[in-house]
């Protein structure tokens, strides 16, 4: 009796260190989790290009100011918009240059992540075309320019006036697992 | 049956004990690991006490006087901290060490060694997080919630907090696998699981919450430690990652540890509640029922803490409908345990004293939490005073006010001496007293948007601070005063007669002499 109650002790030890095992996996896989969920829900997709709409309409009586930002953080390279800032209509497709140059004498690769205010700007923005959605890589001393296109869709609420896209490049650093998916 | 202790749990029954520390260090019994643990959550609860009056010297005026900001954040920081994983969650393995073996009939805990391990992981825990206080840069000091950005960017403190968390993680994950072990392979026999007591059955679910959600809380400071020092990206947004992402995950941990708080409180109060109401707990069944549905409604609810972190609405309203759903189980135990009193012959000693307060100011706080459940309410009141005094009104009127209570309760069967019933009164008094100064003033502050974790306020808020500052420091001094009841009780206490409570029916005051003895049920009680 002692032996069995002993062992079957060890029994439900070892199966409860086997479900802790599990839920520390379980902890690592809600990352992958999470992002895919994000991505099949459209939750978080400030990275990935928005689809045209063809019933598309232009809002002429009203109009957006939208202010350009650009900002580095940690890495070698300038970095401005063409233009500081435009006026559009609700629903009018723009195009707005920005330019990079790599101030050092190494190829720096580079990631933009967007910022917006308001907030809830990212539920009227839709951007067709960026070069946020991919890493940037630039030569000892390159400077390239890069497009975003974009339209603010009409169904914005009438007492915003003014809107600022905002874009920060960090540097990704090679084989420091931070690559973006 | 003699051979029923035998071996089993690798160390003699004998009665020769190692002396002096050397008996404390090497004890595998379940009696001694209890009273360390129950040392070692109160003297964690003074340490975070102190840190709270610090807060609350800062905050008896606007302007900086005691603490600078950084200090300030720290403390707040640290409070938590050590409230949470230093002071309650040890006190109630501490309870559960001393009252699970006792309830069910059996020796000992299944893994005597092991148990001993989880103890004395906590002291050096404790070590590492105290004296983060005074590494450069100084202690962690982004809220003990440790959200990214903040706590991927701090000092050396927060690599030491990192540290802390990963051994309370271990202790309390071993405790747990102990515990789970003990009730499920070493009741006595006839003992059924619905004849066990019901501070056994929250005991057992809370334990299976642990094992489920701290292997998660150890994964993310994990990830946090790595996005720290090894170049990982999983909160930092430049690199890929997503800080919000950390708020999900910890408070997928996060929330079944405030249930993992308070379901034991539960079962000492259902415990308290019948014994000195002379009468059975009222819908036992649906007890045990209702504490499992608390448990598995509180896996799916942790966004709520997050509603203004960025959620379409569709999960707004999925969690805020599933938080309000467990008010409903609660809801079954609150009638309850009203139902057990109603025509019980009840008397007033301070256990039911404390237990009644726990029912009446629990209450408040889960209305409270209903309200900031409620997603446009929320919006308001997030990160203001409000909802630092609905947790407090859980946390320290319900978890605090419950231990209290289960120590007062149990402590003639653990020393063989009664406490001073007087002061016990005293103590229960004026804790309520002060607690409610301290703070129901909290709630009206938060209403008017007071924000919490900051050193200095607008001029409009500064009578109720003050307000609530008085009574933090009542209510601090006054927890001075139960140390002295403990203590005076330890020593010189009236010897307690066999059973105190003529209501009590649970098998350590039916079946065992009082003071409990070193070595208990070697041969099982059989329970009918």
């Amino acid at each position: 009796m002692v032996n069995r109650t002993s062992s079957a002790n060890v029994l439900m030890m070892k199966k409860l260190l086997v479900f802790t095992l599990i839920m520390f996996v379980f902890g690592y896989a809600l990352v992958p989790f999470y992002e895919k969920f994000c991505e099949v829900t459209g939750i978080n997709n400030l990275l990935k290009p928005d689809v045209q709409v063809k019933d598309n309409w232009v809002d002429e009586q009203r109009w957006i100011t939208v202010e350009f930002d650009a900002n580095t953080r940690d890495l070698p390279w300038s970095f401005k918009p063409l233009q500081s800032s435009a006026r559009i209509h609700p629903g009018q497709t723009i195009e707005v240059m920005y330019e990079i140059t790599n101030n050092s004498d190494r190829e720096v690769t580079g990631q933009a992540i967007p910022s917006y205010s308001p907030r809830f700007l990212d539920k009227h923005l839709k951007k067709f075309e960026c070069f946020c959605f991919t890493k940037q890589i630039l030569k000892p001393h390159e400077t390239k320019q890069m497009p975003v296109q974009f339209v603010i869709e009409p169904g914005i609420p009438t007492d915003i006036q003014t809107v600022t896209i905002s874009y920060t490049f960090f540097e990704l650093l090679p084989g420091a697992g931070n690559t973006k998916k | 049956m003699a051979a029923v202790h035998g071996d089993a749990h690798g160390h003699g029954h004998d009665d020769h004990h190692p002396s002096g520390i050397m008996r404390w260090i090497t004890t595998t019994n379940h009696k001694d690991i209890g009273t360390m643990y129950l040392w070692f959550s109160f003297a964690m609860f003074l340490t975070g006490g102190t840190l709270a009056l610090g807060i609350r010297a800062e905050l008896f005026q606007p302007g900086i006087q005691i603490l600078q900001p950084e200090l300030f954040n720290q403390f707040t920081t640290l409070h938590g901290l050590i409230m949470v994983f230093g002071a309650i969650m040890p006190a109630f393995v501490g309870f559960a060490n001393w009252q699970v073996p006792l309830m069910i009939g059996a020796p000992d805990m299944a893994f005597a060694r092991m148990n001993n391990w989880s103890f004395w992981l906590l002291p050096v825990a404790a070590t590492l997080l105290v004296s983060s206080f005074f590494v450069p840069g100084g202690a962690a000091a982004g809220g003990w919630t440790f959200y990214p950005p903040l706590s991927t960017q701090g000092g050396l403190g927060v690599d030491l907090m990192i540290f802390a968390v990963h051994i309370l993680g271990a202790s309390s994950i071993m405790g747990s696998i102990n515990i789970i072990t003990t009730i499920l392979n070493m009741r006595a026999p006839g003992m059924t699981l619905m004849k066990m007591p019901m501070f056994v059955w929250t005991w057992l679910i809370t334990a299976y919450l642990l094992v489920l959600v701290m292997p998660v809380l150890a994964g993310v400071v994990t990830m946090l430690l790595t996005d720290r020092h090894f170049g990982t990206s999983f909160f930092n947004a430049a690199g890929g990652g997503d800080p919000v992402m950390f708020q999900h995950i910890f408070w997928f941990f996060g929330h079944p540890e405030v249930y993992i708080m308070i379901l034991p409180s539960f079962g000492i109060v259902s415990e308290v509640i019948p014994t000195f109401s002379r009468k059975p707990l009222f819908g036992y069944a649906s007890m045990v029922y209702a504490t499992a549905s608390i448990a598995i409604l509180s896996c799916v609810v942790w966004a709520h803490h997050m509603f203004t972190a960025g959620m379409p609405t569709v999960g707004q309203l999925f969690f805020m409908y599933a938080t309000m759903l467990i008010a409903v189980p609660t809801g079954v135990k609150v009638f309850n345990w009203t139902a057990t009193m109603w025509q019980g012959s009840m008397s007033f000693e301070t256990p039911m004293l404390f237990a009644i307060g726990f029912i009446f100011l629990f209450v408040i706080g889960g209305f409270s939490g209903v309200i900031c459940a409620i997603v446009p309410i929320d919006i308001q009141v997030q990160d203001t005073y409000y909802v630092i005094a609905h947790f407090h009104y859980v946390l320290v009127s319900g978890s605090l006010f419950a231990l209290f209570a289960g120590a007062y309760y149990w402590i003639p069967k653990w020393t063989g001496r009664m406490y001073n019933e007087t002061l016990g009164k005293w103590h229960f008094w004026l804790s309520m007293f002060f607690f409610n100064l301290t703070f129901f003033v909290q709630h009206f502050l938060g209403l008017a948007g007071m924000p919490r974790r900051i050193p200095d306020y607008n001029l409009q808020f500064a009578d109720f601070n003050m307000v609530s500052s008085i009574g933090a420091f009542g209510f601090g001094l006054t927890q001075l005063l139960f140390l002295y009841v403990m203590i005076s009780c330890i020593r010189s206490g009236e010897k307690a007669p066999q059973n105190p409570w003529d209501g009590a029916t649970t098998l350590e005051w039916t079946h065992l002499p009082t003071p409990a003895p070193y070595h208990s049920f070697e041969k099982p009680p059989v329970v009918k």
